[in-house]
């Protein structure tokens, strides 16, 4: 059915591409996007919708900009050792943590014009840190053991620990105690059931943005308008409607037809999509690939016996011919990995040897590692155990399962079978990932700049039944080299000390080849001639953050 | 007849009762919990985040220890809350079951409208080109694909020719009753279409078989017109199975109305249900499939009212007084 969707995507391009822009009336502005948002509470579930959307209404105390440096958004200035804003604080029992205190910029105000002070930062961490409040991940804000007022704009926070992200409060989510506290306080257990930020989501006081949320139509549209409070720039549109269009054909046609401007990059259409389009609608639009900190790969399971030989997984990685592969099916846009750090981060390992296609250097590491042709084509060791896995990923994703047929193919050459094996995401996630009952298994992390690979990499989050399968570590790497490297990188304060860490153990990464990098996938970005200041961010911090600078040319 | 109807009624909610129970199960041996899809996409979760909520969310419990507090909570008139959506189930599906409501009937009222005079126009002109271009079209209209058509539609109407919206709701702020019935027209005549020809289909087959009756050909002979004939007699007897097709015919556009909607990203319960099994919002996700289980019985009881009614020998067949 996707492929047929697909194919009347294309005819439907074809017609329409002859056919002039309509014109709209440049105070509106309507924004298609692939999923509706649960929920408005910024601190209830991970979602991409609701941090999109929310990234037009409300700010948080950091991000990371469009170059993806840690600036400050809700605050004067960013904390630093260096500039007395944080320092460190003896804990007891011989432990150090950090104090990092945040002035908070004086013209931030709710959208009833009740001003922003630090009393919203501390019910943020009330709510954050509440066993039953129903915040999902509430280790972050645990990890803060005291947020005090020093004055109405002045907030101190003290860390459990010492870490260089000491003063990355992106995620720190202020909440307006004025509607938000009594609501709380009334019934913790429930306040997820009470929030206004659901009951009453067109509230203006929920929102210190440049827009604010004044209507809610579930599962349709959400329509924004320009914040009044607000201090910084003044926003261009009289009101911004963001309306969800899940299926990828219906989304191009709305953008063709004129029912919606923009497809928003982050949440809109494939890369292969965008590229189709590119090619009969140049004249309407931008097209920006921006090359995002999603990084796909494909994890070995550490516990099936073949992976545990080194020259067994160098092979699988000499054998995928990644170049080729991003070149047909991505015409180059997404660039091949080398590592789980992306090239535009700042720590990223230039020298990390870059990985060549070689199917016949992998032939010799098999022969080497003792798997010999089997009259199938297939290799087996002396005991006749086959080089055959099971290769898995989210059924229905198309690019991935090309992908993963050109895998496939590239491998059968060298003499291992991968056996495709797809789930549902909802399966593949929540069970078969989750619970490490794979064997091969491609998929994509997403993460922030400089992000230290503590949950993904380190010993200790291996999801395991005793830890209730918590963890992102699911090839199952233990190497107590990398878990080193991992504590010292996240205690090393000074940048340019962290830099030859990172460098190891992006170079021990590749070495050992436990996952196989394919690429940093690209964000397309379709933007209608007449749309600017749009700057795509490539990270979880989306452009949104900035849309008090989208205007027409 | 009420006897009938009131034994029909208690056979259905014995129904929906068994059915509450089986997708409950189902829902419950799902692979992946709530709480398993939270922490698959959050790296920051740990050990103790994951037993705490899943504690909050009920699910560290026996699935028939729930199912039961369900139950209970629904005999007061508590259909729980949905997690996905973070309110009341009924509040979150109200708008939704609302927008569906409005697309079904209005395409089943087309179908009707269009299939049912088709059928007995091409029976009545049997072997004639008329006849043949019926023919044709219900056959077409069953093989093509629903999002095929609809794609069809909202390139033809939408982006070629501009006269129609491509989504099935107006933008916010431009949502009169106007404005939402033209945003309607293009998936009400998607699902229309397809259920039209087989509507059709069957009318013509009904028809057919009552044209060659003895008793059309005394009717004929005593003077009738053909109009007589054809609505008089005719139209009365072919409705009878014709009634069982539709009545069946409407728990099945609640299918039909998932493509429709997500082709034309109209929030209805075909994208709800699929959204809420797939998030494991055992709540919502229960009480929609249990409306959809409703609607499946209600158009069963339907077709068996409209069935005694047309036919008076099915009453008296079920215990109404002897010939």
């Amino acid at each position: 059915m996707r492929r047929a969707t697909a194919a009347a995507a294309l005819l439907l391009s074809a017609l329409a591409g002859v056919l002039p822009a309509s014109a709209q009336p440049r105070d509106t502005l309507t924004i298609a996007i692939t999923q509706f948002p649960s929920t408005l509470h910024p601190m209830i579930d991970a979602m991409a919708a609701k941090t999109y959307v929310l990234g037009m209404a409300r700010r948080p105390l950091t991000t990371y900009d469009k170059d993806w440096k840690l600036v400050c958004l809700l605050c004067v200035d960013l904390p630093t050792f260096e500039n007395g804003g944080a320092r460190r604080v003896a804990l007891g029992d011989g432990k150090e943590g950090v104090e990092v205190v945040f002035r908070l910029d004086p013209r931030a105000k709710w959208g009833d014009g009740t001003p922003v002070t630090a009393t919203d930062a501390i019910l943020a961490w009330d709510v954050g840190r509440h066993p039953r409040s129903g915040v999902a991940s509430g280790e972050g804000y645990r990890r803060i053991l005291k947020v005090e007022a020093r004055d109405a704009h002045t907030v101190a926070f003290t860390q459990d620990r010492v870490t260089f992200t000491y003063n990355d409060f992106s995620q720190y989510e202020l909440l307006p105690a004025h509607i938000e506290r009594a609501r709380f306080e009334a019934d913790p257990e429930n306040y997820r059931r009470r929030t206004a930020f659901d009951t009453e989501p067109a509230t203006p006081g929920l929102f210190n943005g440049p827009y604010r949320i004044v209507q809610v139509q579930p599962g349709a549209s959400i329509t924004l308008e320009p914040n009044p409070a607000w201090g910084g720039t003044k926003p261009h549109f009289r009101r911004i409607v963001v309306r969800t269009i899940e299926n990828s054909a219906a989304l191009e046609a709305n953008l063709l037809s004129g029912s919606v401007d923009y497809v928003a990059g982050e949440l809109g259409f494939t890369l292969d999509q965008a590229l189709a389009l590119e090619k009969r609608q140049r004249a309407r639009f931008d097209f920006t690939y921006v090359p995002s900190l999603l990084y796909e790969h494909v994890d070995l399971n550490l516990d099936v016996p073949a992976f545990k030989d080194l020259r067994v997984r160098r092979a699988l990685l000499l054998a995928a011919d990644r170049a080729g592969l991003v070149r047909q099916l991505f015409e180059g846009r997404q660039p091949v990995a080398r590592s789980f750090v992306n090239p535009r981060d700042s720590v990223y390992a230039a020298d990390v040897p870059e990985v060549p296609f070689d199917p016949d250097r992998a032939r010799a590491l098999l022969d080497e590692a003792g798997y010999a042709a089997g009259p199938d084509g297939i290799r087996r060791n002396a005991a006749g155990e086959r080089l055959s896995f099971e290769f898995g990923t989210t059924s229905g994703n198309r690019i991935r399962e090309t992908v993963q047929q050109a895998l496939q193919a590239n491998w059968r050459r060298v003499g291992v079978e991968a056996r495709i094996r797809n789930e549902p995401a909802r399966v593949w996630f929540g069970e078969t990932l989750r619970k490490r009952r794979f064997q091969l298994a491609m998929y994509a992390w997403f993460s922030a700049p400089e992000s230290v690979p503590r949950t993904t990499l380190h010993s200790e989050s291996i999801p395991t039944e005793a830890n209730a399968w918590a963890g992102q570590n699911q090839p199952g790497i233990a190497d107590a080299e990398t878990d080193a490297m991992i504590d010292a990188l996240e205690r090393e304060l000074d940048p340019a000390a962290r830099r030859p860490i990172w460098a190891k153990l992006q170079a021990r990464y590749a070495e050992q080849a436990w996952v196989l990098p394919l690429y940093y996938r690209a964000d397309p970005f379709v933007i209608p001639k007449w749309l600017a200041g749009i700057e795509p961010t490539g990270h979880q911090y989306y452009s949104t953050l900035r849309i008090e600078h989208w205007r027409p040319r | 007849m009420i006897r009938h109807a009131g034994l029909r009624a208690l056979q259905g909610l014995l129904v929906l009762l068994f059915a509450s129970f089986a997708i409950y199960m189902l829902l419950g041996a799902m692979p992946g919990d709530p709480v398993d899809l939270m922490a698959s996409g959050n790296p920051n979760i740990t050990p103790a985040d994951i037993q705490r909520l899943r504690e909050l969310h009920g699910v560290d419990r026996p699935i028939v220890e729930r199912y039961g507090e369900w139950l209970g909570a629904l005999l007061r008139g508590d259909l729980g809350y949905s997690r996905m959506f973070a309110r009341p189930v009924l509040e979150t599906l109200a708008p939704y079951l609302a927008n569906t409501a409005a697309l079904m009937l209005a395409a089943f009222a087309l179908a009707l409208a269009l299939g049912l005079p088709l059928g007995l126009l091409a029976a009545a002109r049997r072997g004639s080109l008329v006849d043949a271009a019926i023919n044709g079209f219900a056959f077409l209209s069953a093989a093509i694909p629903t999002f095929w058509l609809g794609l069809l539609l909202i390139v033809v109407f939408s982006v070629v020719l501009g006269w129609l919206p491509a989504s099935a709701l107006p933008p916010p702020g431009e949502d009169g009753f106007l404005a939402r019935a033209q945003a309607l027209i293009l998936p009400v005549a998607t699902l229309a279409v397809v259920e039209a020809g087989e509507y059709a289909r069957h009318m013509r087959a009904a028809a057919r078989e009552a044209l060659a009756q003895d008793w059309i050909r005394t009717a004929r002979a005593k003077g009738a017109s053909e109009l007589r004939v054809l609505f008089g007699h005719v139209l009365r007897n072919a409705l009878v199975p014709v009634a069982t097709v539709a009545a069946l015919g409407f728990g099945g556009l609640f299918s039909g109305a998932l493509v429709t909607e997500t082709i034309f990203a109209y929030p209805g319960m075909g994208k709800l249900i699929y959204d809420a099994v797939m998030a494991s919002d055992f709540n919502l996700a229960l009480a929609c499939l249990l409306m959809a289980a409703l609607l499946v019985v209600a158009a069963n009881f339907a077709a068996d009212v409209v069935h005694a009614l047309l036919d008076p020998r099915v009453g008296a067949a079920r215990g109404g007084p002897a010939p």
